[in-house]
């Protein structure tokens, strides 16, 4: 009975102290999640967006950034429970936009601004790194949630 | 008996999502009261309907080979049947592909003609 108590404290401790890393993204595995967000694009880690960006998204997949993403019912809300589940939020800073409105791209996050404020719009336009949705590009770990700085490789 | 149950249950259901490519052709082709033809499918499959993207723009004009999505870069397996033995076998996933892509490329769902014609077209490819 102690020792049940002792270790479920462990694990919270454990559960609390989890939000320290702050540049870890791993996450546990989600076949749907692969299968239905990563058949077109990379999987972008949920704890960069707020839970409320992430039910805005899943709300409107009819109309997913000019494409129609819409899924079945059941595998929606089992992706949008992952996404809130893993979602970040003081992570982020401000989760929202001017209008009030959920902030739905991770590149318009506060965080990811400051993180990004010394890459030049030239090396954004690079061919070998296109889009600031490209993380792969120079995060060489990015598909393994890994975005730790010494894993930056920005390419020419 | 009741695992068994399941379990034959379970076949039952699998085998019905066990389609081959010949079967969407034809059930698309009695939907559409006409039969398919591979050269509409092609002419279909490569020209822009108003829109910014044809079906080639991610598949490729060569659909036996790996695409590329045209806005995200990620490849796309080939979506000919004889280079990917995946493709056309899971309705669900017909389904799902034809509602978005045709949204996306034709702004309204495909006709049953369509999507015949571009499965015919598409067997021809080797």
């Amino acid at each position: 009975m102690k020792f049940q108590a002792a270790s479920s404290i462990a694990a919270v401790l454990a559960a609390l102290a989890l939000p320290a890393h702050a540049d870890s993204y791993k996450l546990p595995r989600n076949v749907i999640l692969e299968e239905e967000c990563g058949s077109c694009h990379m999987v972008f880690p949920p704890q960069m967006l707020h839970a409320d960006s992430w039910r805005a998204m899943m709300g409107d997949l009819a109309r997913h950034f000019g494409s129609d993403a819409s899924l079945d019912e059941q595998r929606r809300i089992a992706i949008t429970d992952f996404l809130v589940a893993h979602s970040g939020g003081r992570k982020t800073g401000a989760t929202r936009d001017a209008r009030g409105k959920p902030l739905l791209r991770i590149s318009e996050t506060e965080r990811f601004i400051k993180k990004h404020r010394e890459i030049s719009a030239a090396t954004w336009q690079r061919a070998s790194i296109k889009s600031p949705a490209n993380c792969g590009a120079c995060h060489t770990r990015a598909a393994a949630g890994d975005y730790d700085d010494d894993t930056i490789r920005i390419p020419k | 008996m009741r695992h068994l149950l399941i379990i034959a249950a379970t076949l039952l259901a699998t085998s019905a999502y066990a389609d081959t490519p010949l079967d969407f052709l034809a059930r698309y082709e009695k939907d559409a009261g006409s039969p398919a033809s591979a050269e509409r499918g092609a002419r279909f499959f490569n020209m822009k309907h108003g829109d910014e993207w044809s079906c080639a723009s991610c598949h490729t004009e060569r659909p036996t080979q790996v695409g590329r999505h045209a806005k995200t870069d990620k490849p796309i397996k080939p979506l000919a049947p004889s280079a990917n033995a995946e493709r056309f076998t899971d309705a669900a996933k017909v389904d799902k592909w034809f509602r978005r892509n045709c949204n996306d490329t034709l702004n309204r769902a495909c006709s049953a003609q369509e999507k015949a014609d571009v499965i015919a077209w598409l067997l021809t490819l080797n």
